[in-house]
């Protein structure tokens, strides 16, 4: 499968002089694995890309990725990641049969990016406002 | 008829052994760097067999292993509740050794801690998912709970359906907001106390025992 993060035209590093930002949707992560979703992300952040998913990731696929993040820090390359999502919806909102198949319900956008490029600066159950800077 | 009889009692051992509950609990002590986790887990570690875990410290990452002290016996209102506490280090999605360096250390003492901090971090995501029978999660309550890596694990602890109790620790400091946790987590139930002081820790013997006998 082609990498989401590849350049459209063929340039591998469009973003010299800018924030390269890839929008990830539902349907193209739905087909993944947990391991190839984050490989998927982690490539990407690893460019120095700022990653958004559509439908982010479960609680397991979640856990993995701070751990598989972890392994990847190496001083002065890599610092990890910051992450940011919406406030996981009210459990009372899923639907009975979600609930009886374990299925969470994981709509719920998520912003990921490199930790020395990506900022919080503001962020309740609305909005997640984020200061990026350049390489 | 002696053999038939010690057959019996063998083979019933055997099986009490397999069925009954008896195997101390694994509850690790989760939260971000510096919320008092090893704090906590020395307090309860002296109070109950005299030994403590490890050495506490305000420069975070000073956990990097996940350690372990076994068969705590906590008794409670007449109930007994064998565990094995976990304490392991403070979890976050990102670690620079540039940070230790305001610690006055040197480049290369502080390249070591974040790779020991990094692996620790690793191996304590693993241990949740795999290894841990309920989660003593502690927050330091003079700071903000609504942060990204407090939401994931929550959510991470509660998708495993793992018992979990939340700490609001450092309630002996000015700044210290109880109810800004319990609002953060209204799901789950908020116990304040210092680790630091030993205040509240009566209620946290309760709980525990309530939350994971």
């Amino acid at each position: 499968m082609p990498g989401a993060t590849s350049g459209v035209d063929g340039n591998d590093d469009p973003s010299d002089d800018g924030v390269r930002i890839d929008m990830i949707s539902g349907a193209r992560m739905e087909g993944l694995t947990g391991m190839e979703k984050i490989r998927l992300i982690l490539d990407g952040v690893r460019d120095g890309n700022i990653v958004i998913l559509e439908e982010g990731l479960s609680p397991d696929e979640e856990s993995k990725l701070i751990e598989v993040t972890m392994t990847e820090i190496s001083p002065d390359d890599f610092t990890g990641i910051e992450i940011e999502t919406y406030p996981k919806p009210d459990a009372n909102s899923q639907s009975f049969l979600d609930k009886l198949m374990g299925r969470e319900s994981a709509q719920k956008l998520t912003v990921i990016g490199p930790a020395n490029r990506i900022e919080t600066l503001h962020k309740d159950e609305n909005l997640i406002s984020t200061l990026v800077s350049r390489k | 008829m002696g053999l038939l009889t010690n057959l019996r009692d063998s083979i019933s051992r055997v099986t009490d052994g397999l069925f009954t509950d008896s195997e101390p609990k694994r509850i690790g002590i989760y939260g971000p760097p510096n919320a008092g986790k090893t704090t906590l887990a020395n307090r309860i570690a002296r109070d109950w067999t005299g030994d403590a875990v490890g050495p506490e410290s305000h420069i975070p990452h000073e956990t990097r292993r996940a350690r372990r002290k076994e068969n705590v016996e906590i008794e409670r209102n007449g109930r007994k509740v064998t565990i094995d506490i976990v304490d392991t280090p403070g979890v976050t999605t990102k670690v620079d050794y540039k940070e230790f360096l305001d610690h006055d250390m040197e480049k290369d003492d502080a390249v070591r801690r974040s790779r020991e901090a990094t692996e620790g971090v690793a191996e304590a995501m693993h241990w949740l998912r795999e290894d841990v029978d309920g989660v003593i999660y502690v927050l330091d309550s003079t700071t903000d709970p609504f942060t990204q890596v407090n939401t994931m694990l929550i959510g991470i602890i509660e998708s495993q359906d793992l018992p979990a109790l939340i700490l609001a620790n450092k309630t002996d400091l000015p700044d210290s907001d109880v109810q800004q946790i319990a609002n953060a987590f209204p799901q789950h139930e908020t116990i304040p106390l210092s680790a630091l002081e030993g205040e509240n820790m009566d209620e946290v013997y309760t709980k525990i025992a309530e939350y994971f006998g």
